[in-house]
């Protein structure tokens, strides 16, 4: 998994029928010290994260498993919404 | 399995649910030698490691349902499997020969 700043939201009325009900949010992925890594992404947002969120996300086969009762079309997905980051050695 | 070392951890209140009761900790890739790459990886403990060990993580979701003992495939991948002691291992140079 990785950590990413959720900056924005997506919205789309048409598509994959089994991704109603599931939130779209852009995330920024970043390091430790926050700063960027990589391009921003699209992930699946069971969690609900609001702007600025830092959260942590999985990829990969593993983005389709969040939710207890159906697997979702997706290949990113927020599992954890960061409260804290310890990071002594830094 | 990658060798990584730990740097920290992370604390989350929500969060989905294979991941309760779990260690999240912050580990970044490093090689043989010791050289740590940029990539950050945040991956569940399963052995008690702690902020400046060097660990092995293992990165596959039926791996990862197997170690932490899950009934249903997770939304997991990363998983710290081993806290190493002592890594012996031949440096072999670009050109293959032994140097």
């Amino acid at each position: 998994m990785k950590l990413a700043r959720v900056i924005g939201r997506v919205w789309a009325t048409v598509k994959e029928p089994k991704l109603t009900g599931v939130q779209l949010s852009v995330i920024q992925p970043v390091n430790e010290k926050l700063e960027k890594m990589g391009s921003p992404l699209i992930a699946a947002d069971i969690l609900n994260s609001k702007e600025n969120d830092l959260v942590y996300w999985v990829s990969g086969a593993e983005a389709t498993f969040p939710l207890p009762d159906r697997q979702i079309p997706s290949d990113v997905s927020i599992v954890g919404l960061v409260d804290r980051l310890d990071t002594p050695a830094l | 399995m990658i060798l990584a070392r730990v740097i920290g951890s992370l604390v989350a209140t929500i969060k989905h649910d294979s991941y309760q009761n779990r260690k999240i900790m912050l580990v970044k890739p490093i090689s043989p030698d010791g050289q740590m790459k940029s990539l950050l990886m945040v991956a569940v403990d399963t052995v008690g490691c702690g902020v400046g060990d060097t660990v092995l993580v293992a990165s596959e979701g039926r791996a990862a349902m197997e170690l932490l003992g899950l009934k249903k495939r997770p939304p997991l991948r990363s998983v710290v499997t081993a806290i190493v002691d002592r890594i012996d291992y031949a440096p072999t140079s670009p050109a293959g020969g032994s140097s």
